[in-house]
């Protein structure tokens, strides 16, 4: 009896979805939030989709990054918005919970075949035993140097600090003051709210011995020796040793640009941008391991994920434009148009990719890395930047910091962790 | 439209027209231009008057259904310690905004009216901000307020040879530094009321008081300030009403990319940013719709109170 | 033109040298971040961290940047089309209101006056939150009529023409009722053309704020082709990654529109904006 009702309706779908291609193409839709190169290489991957799949069409739509959860907030319950969607990984639980985002049907992405082919990261994708979004690319933090500051200061502009240790004192030779003691150029950047939140928190504080959040990231755990120590080093490359200095040229990436700081701790993402430089040449390295050669990285990345709105003819439609964005061939265009790396092991671990000299340092990083788990990504990162301002503005001990962000931080996991 | 629909009303009826006495046509008239802005009024002002006082009243976050929990977003709102932060903040924007702003806006337009020379030009000057969009000025601004090499304000500093400021990147001195450019805008529009204020006044009080030989200090005091009051209390509420809906120059100056919008720590924060952030970026509209009632009353409070003060005295 | 000014113009006085130089200093000092803001948009990206005022090689390379893509064009439109859509709204339903405030007899003309008069209490950041509802209630989220819808007609602009319509003589209407004129005709063909220099200010000032408004286009547009031109540059502001001379010439050419109509007109500008502020 089952098994015929299940052969019925199979056909049904099946004899649904025959007719419905061929009566007419399905539209869907697809947001992501605005950043050039994102929006150039998802042009072509569309183009290339909709040359395989002629019955279906994609609609691109595109939002400034400051409003772009805002906007999805406001059109899903209006039931408008995107059929495939873009989101921050550390957003998941907050679209999940709104029900912005189903599950991945198995049927086109089994969960084995997620696990064996994607970098280990891709689980913090995994809620309950179903995988809600997968990504196209990931991301991971590297150090960029500009090597003709490098060279004015004495140094050689094709060994980058290897240890923080190094980076401080290189740091130290390349920053430039006028008379009065007024920075003119930056040994290295202090952009709290740009990445080095994540470096600090996942590389710095690692290094030091200490650890983030607990293992089932429901306790905060930075409020430390550890965190101490590894928030004192890095405010102190402003207090101290006055190498950097919060606000400088309004943000790091803008000061490194414009050849106003000698080294600068950024994403692969922001390659492309560099890659517009033309007054100097610059490189990148791994980030510097601890004076005892410990390594951690912290990596990043968007996924894509099909939202509650499709059904249908649409949901199939959907599927496949999920599975054409994350296949290998997708991944390489990525890679060399906005500069992430490959979510698939096979697609990023090439000989030509590991020995490239922009992408191999980021993806080395990928064996090392963490991705935090954050449950309001969004809040978090004011609760980091209020540590970081009453540490260097108000001058408030670093243990009282940790101690005030912890508990500010805490409130935030229970309040989602009770639900 | 309600002109056309009265007329087809009045050929349909015409007979009933032409019995009514000329009072009545005039009520029917006088309705009929009424009829659409009343329903405006009614739809657009007063209905979301009442809904937002009741939105206050529940937990909502626009995609459940409104669930009503009576007083306890004003109880959250008391045990905020962000609040009252805003709240003290948006007082002094009001508290250092209005004098400053009127001060100076009475100074210039007090000399600006006996000069003669290029008067029309250097109004213009000073009325000029006035017409800028604080969107826009606020970019400029903050670019002045950048550390060397690039800000305006710091490079005067260091060619002074006197210490950098932090401005924007301090928790003390960012909100009169977001201040300053909502004051520069403001100050146009109160000299030319200012102006138009002094012009109002006879010219025969001054000659009397001239030809007893009292001094332009006691001119002032005694006849143009007492003269100038209908000005200054008009200028008072407004300009009042202004800075404590201050919004557009807190948000261009202080969110970017890496946003920190009212920062750092919140130190500029007005009432109007949190609103617009606990509605429209945390979407908690219960909660916002407190803060907003609250709004209200502070506007309603400092309103009443300024023109009793400035009526009695 | 001044009541002091006469008797005294002729003699020399040192404090009123001074007071002038002062005077004419602190208007220059208001208007140099637009001249900062200018004379910016005119550098190229590498001379703007020296700090001469004037550009060493001008260049309108920063301004087919920025236009290139056609957007600001689109958002002067959108600004541009909203603000005289709203004006002329304004213009049309406050002088009615206001006229038959003014002129008509009839019960419950005072009670139509206060209500009208007491939306003035309410601010509008607290109507944001129901208007936000109700824009999305009636699909009208992200659309020109969101955008304008609420400021369709205003209280002050209600009140103002009131005021000015009570000073036109009855005797007129009158006169014009017994030619047989209907009281539509009399109010458009008679009582408004008295009354042209408060049409004059309020259209000023109603152009004016709904050419500047930020927070209500802010919350209710999404798509970038109906943003206004505050909110667009904002965007661009956010965009443009901190490239200043891009985004001083965002904000020239955001502001360029309103200073280049106020050196054609300004005296008009600054009677209507007085008349505005003092009466309403």
């Amino acid at each position: 009896m089952r098994g015929f009702r299940g052969m019925l309706l199979g056909l049904m779908v099946s004899v649904g979805a025959i007719a419905g291609a061929k009566a007419q193409t399905v539209e869907i839709e697809y947001w992501q939030y605005v950043f050039d190169a994102r929006v150039k290489a998802m042009n072509e991957l569309i183009k290339r989709f909709e040359a395989a799949n002629p019955t279906i069409k994609v609609k691109q739509t595109t939002f400034p990054y400051a409003d772009y959860q805002t906007k999805i907030a406001a059109a899903m319950p209006a039931g408008q918005g995107p059929d495939v969607v873009q989101l921050f990984y550390g957003w998941l639980d907050n679209f999940v919970g709104a029900k912005f985002i189903q599950p991945l049907p198995r049927d086109a992405f089994p969960p084995a075949m997620i696990e064996k082919d994607f970098y280990p990261i891709v689980s913090a994708m995994k809620r309950d035993g179903e995988y809600y979004a997968l990504p196209t690319a990931v991301r991971s933090l590297a150090l960029f140097y500009n090597k003709k500051l490098f060279q004015e200061a004495g140094l050689d502009p094709n060994t980058p600090p290897k240890t923080v240790e190094e980076l401080l004192d290189m740091a130290k030779k390349t920053t430039k003051r006028d008379g009065a003691g007024n920075m003119l150029s930056a040994g290295i950047t202090l952009d709290f709210p740009g990445q080095d939140y994540h470096w600090w928190r996942e590389t710095l504080l690692r290094q030091n011995g200490g650890q983030p959040y607990s293992d089932d990231n429901k306790t905060v755990t930075y409020n430390s020796e550890a965190g101490a120590k590894s928030l004192n080093w890095y405010a102190d490359l402003q207090r101290t040793h006055k190498v950097g200095q919060v606000g400088f040229m309004d943000e790091g990436q803008a000061a490194f640009r414009a050849g106003r700081a000698a080294m600068t701790i950024d994403g692969s993402f922001r390659l492309g941008a560099f890659g517009g430089i033309k007054a100097f040449e610059w490189g990148v390295a791994e980030l510097p391991a601890s004076a005892d050669g410990k390594k951690a990285n912290f990596a990043s990345y968007w996924v894509n994920a099909i939202t509650t709105k499709p059904t249908g003819e649409k949901l199939e439609a959907a599927k496949k434009f999920l599975a054409f964005v994350t296949t290998p061939e997708a991944m390489q265009l990525w890679l060399e148009t906005v500069g992430e790396l490959p979510a698939r092991k096979e697609a990023a671990e090439t000989e030509k990719n590991l020995n490239h000299p922009v992408y191999g340092p980021f993806l080395k990083a990928l064996g090392y890395s963490h991705a935090t788990v954050f449950v309001d990504e969004m809040a978090q990162r004011q609760v980091s930047l209020d540590m970081i301002n009453r540490v260097l503005l108000q001058n408030q001990d670093a243990k009282a910091a940790l101690a005030d962000a912890a508990k500010a931080e805490q409130a935030i996991l229970d309040r989602f962790y009770k639900k | 439209m309600n002109v056309s629909s009265s007329r087809v009303d009045a050929r349909s009826g015409a007979r009933l027209w032409s019995g009514l006495g000329m009072r009545q046509k005039q009520v029917l008239w006088a309705w009929s231009f009424l009829a659409v802005p009343v329903l405006f009024y009614a739809v657009v002002r007063f209905y979301p008057t009442l809904e937002a006082f009741w939105i206050a009243t529940t937990n909502w976050n626009l995609l459940t259904k409104p669930s009503f929990i009576g007083m306890a977003n004003f109880k959250r709102l008391m045990a905020d310690p962000v609040f009252w932060q805003v709240f003290r903040n948006t007082a002094l924007y009001l508290l250092l905004g209005t004098p400053i702003s009127l001060l100076l806006a009475f100074i210039i337009a007090y000399h600006l009216d006996r000069v003669r020379f290029l008067h029309g030009f250097i109004r213009a000057l000073y009325f000029l901000p006035f017409l800028t969009t604080a969107a826009a000025m606020a970019w400029v601004w903050r670019w002045f307020y950048q550390p060397v090499p690039i800000g305006l304000f710091n490079n005067i500093l260091a060619w002074l040879g006197i210490a950098q400021q932090p401005f924007l990147r301090s928790t003390t001195q960012s909100l009169p530094a977001v201040l300053a450019p909502a004051i520069w805008a403001g100050l146009g529009f109160q000299v030319v009321i200012f102006m138009a204020g002094l012009r109002a006044i006879p010219t025969t009080y001054y000659e009397a008081a001239r030809i007893d030989g009292v001094s332009n200090w006691t001119i002032l005091r005694r006849i143009t300030l007492p003269l100038l009051k209908p000005t200054i209390v008009f200028l008072v509420v407004f300009s009042s009403i202004g800075f404590l809906r201050i919004f557009d120059q807190v948000y261009n100056m202080t969110s970017q990319t890496s946003s920190d919008p009212g920062g750092p720590l919140n130190a500029t924060k007005p009432l109007v940013l949190m609103i617009y952030q606990t509605a429209f970026s945390s979407f908690d509209m219960g909660y916002a719709a407190a803060q907003t009632v609250v709004l209200f009353l502070v506007l309603l409070a400092v309103s009443l109170l300024q023109l009793r003060l400035l009526r009695d005295r | 033109m001044s009541a002091l000014a006469s008797p005294m113009a002729l003699r020399f006085e040192p404090g009123r040298v001074i007071a002038w130089l002062l005077l004419f200093g602190g208007g220059l000092l208001m208007v140099t971040p637009l001249a900062f803001m200018f004379a910016t948009s005119l550098k190229d990206s590498s001379e703007i961290y020296d700090l001469a005022f004037f550009p060493a090689h001008p260049t309108l390379e920063n301004y087919v940047t920025v236009l290139s893509d056609g957007r600001f064009l689109r958002w002067f439109l959108n600004s541009f089309g909203i603000a005289t859509v709203v004006t002329l709204s304004n213009v049309f339903f406050d002088s009615l209101v206001g006229y038959t405030l003014a002129k008509f007899q009839f019960r419950g003309r005072y009670l139509v006056f206060i209500a009208i008069l007491s939306t003035l209490m309410i601010p509008t950041e607290m109507l944001v939150i129901p208007w936000y509802v109700m824009a999305k209630n009636f699909g009208w989220l992200d659309s020109y009529w969101g955008i304008m819808f609420p400021g369709m007609m205003t209280a002050f602009g209600t009140f103002l023409m009131k005021q000015f319509f009570e000073t036109v003589p009855n005797d007129f209407l009158e006169a014009a009722r017994i030619d047989g004129l209907n009281e539509f005709a009399i109010f458009w063909r008679i009582a408004l053309p008295l009354v042209t220099p408060a049409l004059s200010a309020l259209a000023i000032f109603t152009f004016l704020s709904n050419w500047t408004a930020f927070i209500w286009p802010l919350i209710v547009t999404t798509s970038k082709e109906l943003y206004t031109l505050p909110v667009g540059l904002t965007s661009f502001a956010v965009e443009s990654q901190v490239q200043w001379e891009l985004i001083m010439t965002g904000a020239a050419l955001a502001t360029l529109p309103t200073l280049t109509v106020f050196l054609l007109l300004q005296r008009y500008i600054v009677r209507g904006v007085v008349l505005a502020g003092l009466k309403g």
